[in-house]
């Protein structure tokens, strides 16, 4: 297996290696152009590798870039309530924060739909009622929901750094990607035209420009905490919080992960230590 | 199964009355126990065992899965993150059934690679190599559409794509194709009739590989001479033996299994799939999952018509004959010699075809445009050339280096070349010891 594998390697390597140059050049050479014109910035996040945890007051931080700014937009469907205990906040805290949103219940005993204050039980109601109310209202574009977004958007790495990526770990391409398009905004350079109601990033994955303008800038949000109340940050923030409504057992997916590990590592030296003995009695 | 290695002996009275009536403890005594293998396996040999394993992770975590998973395309997607965020333990099952697909592709390109690098597949071992090829074509179909329940975006499009294929088939391809959809477009029917077949397959696959075994144990083992068993010095018995070291590569399997699934349960996957279905929204790129690149990037190499056959039928006759000529390949083969150990140029090849293997992956998953398209076209033809040319022509021309008269000869000879110290008597009969 070992003459296997180290045969493999070196042969891969080389035809890939080989040939990566001649393409690039072929990419820069015109054709289609790619998207995103910049890589995603990388952000040193706490919930970063095997050992990563939210922290939880970033996350609340998060959560009100979300409720303030983001929500008026985008919805967040799949999430409910009841789970934003794992930010930190007591049951009462929770309740009054949900009470705080409207949801719509019903049939009545009249036969009517009607709405009241939501409880921990009930989802992040939805700015619009429907994609296409969403899409009429924001320049034919519906702003995409929340609950995932921070997993299904992968800007592509390509070789070698995929190779790496498996050792680091590198899960957070999500939060790089928002983080990155949040605080990319500029202005359009010479050459490139934006469509009438677009807004030139070139951090955008689909193309040069998209619907949404800037959403979010400096001393928009107050803070109650003392963090710094900045684009950067906020970005960095919501960016966070997303991660945890995408993912909220990231936590104890790398806990339990840690127990496995350690378990299979003893379990795998001491099956090789009975193999050893085994295999000591003959010629093999 | 049970031969002349049966050593089963029934020591309870319980024992006896069910031996003398369903022997189903000798077969497995017969099978696991005092089953002779050749001495000289190494670790390439273990991924039967690791195979057996993650087939039944994938039956089991599927099975609680399937508790929880809603097969319409209304709520499919959202009863899958149901799963992730609601159900106890949910985002284990589902990560672990989503990464044990990708490890259960990599235990069995490892399988077939050792398969083919020891000539594992000749005779009289053919039925052994053809039943095998079956259960890559059962996996492979299980995959697929495996991965079109979950709803997303690229399950949506990628079963579009797939099952599109068919429509190259003359006369009768569309007819296929709406078979297969249950109607004109990837819909709650394909849905429903995937997630049912899906559920079916993985137990066709337990049937096959129950075949598998059994034309396994009726020929013997290979080992990484290719020499057949010719004495009793040549074996030992299957435990403790062969358990342990499949025991071992089993647990350091699951190690970088559980890296992925605890650490990076995405990284396999594409972010596409964490997007609804929506037909009136095509992904910029369409990719299959990693394992089926090699032949993505096959069906993508023909990009040009031969005679009444247009790029479209030969893209899909190519890819499908990319595996069809796996059945074929112990005829192929013209070599008496099994094992590439003994075989320079063979051993050549097959590090080439292993190699252009990755390429063609790699080029699966790049845009077929450009440079990529030629080179897919080398590496295609390579990758037939590998099978129709080279393999049939290197049997008659290559002169392989000498065999060792046994299994014993080259384990002893490796052994005093190492500068080993045991009595050759000892060692020649391990039976005799422990």
């Amino acid at each position: 297996m070992k003459t296997l594998l180290a045969s493999i390697v070196p042969f891969a390597l080389a035809a890939m290696i080989g040939a990566t140059p001649a393409l690039a050049a072929e990419e820069a050479a015109g054709g289609t152009p790619h998207y995103p014109i910049h890589h995603p910035k990388e952000v040193e996040w706490s919930f970063a590798g095997p050992f990563g945890t939210f922290e939880k007051a970033q996350l609340q931080r998060g959560l009100k870039v979300y409720s303030e700014v983001c929500a008026a937009c985008h919805s967040m469907h799949l999430v409910p309530f009841r789970t934003l205990s794992a930010l930190g906040y007591s049951e009462d805290q929770v309740k009054s924060f949900a009470a705080t949103h409207e949801t719509e219940d019903g049939p009545n005993v009249d036969g009517e739909m009607f709405t009241r204050a939501s409880v921990p039980s009930d989802y992040f109601p939805s700015p619009f009622p429907n994609v296409e109310a969403a899409a009429a209202a924001n320049n034919g574009a519906a702003p995409p929901d929340f609950s995932l977004l921070a997993k299904a958007r992968y800007v592509e790495r390509g070789f070698p750094q995929f190779i790496f990526d498996m050792f680091t770990t590198y899960q957070e391409a999500g939060p790089n990607y928002i983080y990155s398009l949040l605080t990319g905004y500029e202005e359009a350079p010479a050459g490139v035209v934006v469509p009438e109601g677009a807004h030139y990033n070139p951090y955008f994955i689909a193309g040069p420009a998209l619907a949404m303008a800037q959403p979010i800038s400096d001393g928009q949000v107050t803070y109650d905490d003392g963090a710094p109340e900045t684009l950067d940050q906020y970005a960095k923030d919501v960016a966070a919080f997303m991660m945890w409504a995408a993912e909220p057992h990231l936590e104890a997916r790398k806990h339990l992960g840690f127990k496995v590990m350690i378990f299979l590592l003893i379990f795998s030296a001491l099956l090789y230590l009975t193999k050893k003995a085994i295999y000591s009695r003959m010629d093999h | 199964m049970s031969g002349d290695h049966s050593t089963y002996n029934p020591t309870t009275g319980f024992g006896k009355w069910m031996d003398s009536r369903l022997p189903l403890m000798r077969l497995t005594h017969d099978s696991f126990v005092s089953y002779p293998v050749p001495r000289n396996l190494n670790y390439a040999y273990t991924f039967g065992a690791i195979l057996s394993m993650m087939l039944v992770v994938q039956l089991l975590t599927g099975i609680v899965l399937a508790m929880h998973y809603a097969a319409s395309t209304g709520i499919a997607f959202n009863s899958v993150e149901h799963i992730m965020r609601d159900v106890n333990f949910g985002w284990l099952l589902r990560y672990m059934h989503a990464n044990g697909a990708s490890f259960f592709f990599v235990a069995v390109y490892l399988h077939i690679a050792r398969g083919m690098y020891y000539g594992s597949y000749k005779a009289p071992r053919e039925v052994l190599w053809i039943l095998g090829v079956v259960i890559l074509l059962l996996m492979m179909a299980t995959a697929f559409m495996g991965y079109v329940l979950p709803w997303g975006q690229m399950s949506f499009w990628g079963a579009t794509v797939i099952t599109g294929f068919f429509t190259a088939f003359p006369g009768i391809g569309e007819t296929i194709q709406q078979f297969l959809l249950g109607g004109f477009a990837v819909d709650n029917a394909t849905l429903n009739r995937f997630y049912s077949l899906h559920y079916l397959l993985p137990f066709m696959i337990a049937g096959v590989v129950v075949l598998h075994v059994w034309a396994l144990h009726v020929t013997g083992q290979t080992n990484p001479t290719g020499i057949e068993i010719k004495s009793k010095t040549d074996t030992v018995q299957f435990t403790p033996y062969a358990t342990i070291k499949d025991g071992l590569a089993t647990s350091v399997f699951l190690l970088v299994f559980c890296w992925f699934v605890f650490y990076m349960p995405n990284f396999l996957g594409h972010a596409d799939n964490y997007i609804q279905a929506n037909s009136l929204k095509t992904p910029a790129h369409i990719v299959p999952e990693w394992y089926f690149l090699p032949f993505y990037a096959i069906l993508r190499a023909i990009t040009f018509s031969i005679g009444p056959i247009d790029s479209k039928l030969g893209g899909v006759l190519a890819m499908f004959g990319s595996i069809a000529v796996l059945f074929l390949l112990p005829w192929l083969d013209t070599s008496k010699v099994r094992s590439a150990v003994y075989r320079p140029w063979y051993k050549l090849f097959f590090w080439l075809f292993v190699a252009n293997a990755i390429f063609l992956g790699w080029l699966g998953a790049k845009p077929a445009e450009g440079t990529y398209t030629t080179l897919a076209q080398i590496s295609t033809l390579f990758y037939f050339a590998f099978f129709l040319v080279i393999l049939p022509v290197l049997g008659l021309i290559e002169t392989p280096r000498r065999l060792p008269n046994s299994i014993t000869e080259a384990v002893l000879a490796k052994r005093s070349g190492s500068g080993g110290s045991k009595p050759a008597a000892a060692a020649a009969s391990p039976e005799t010891r422990g």
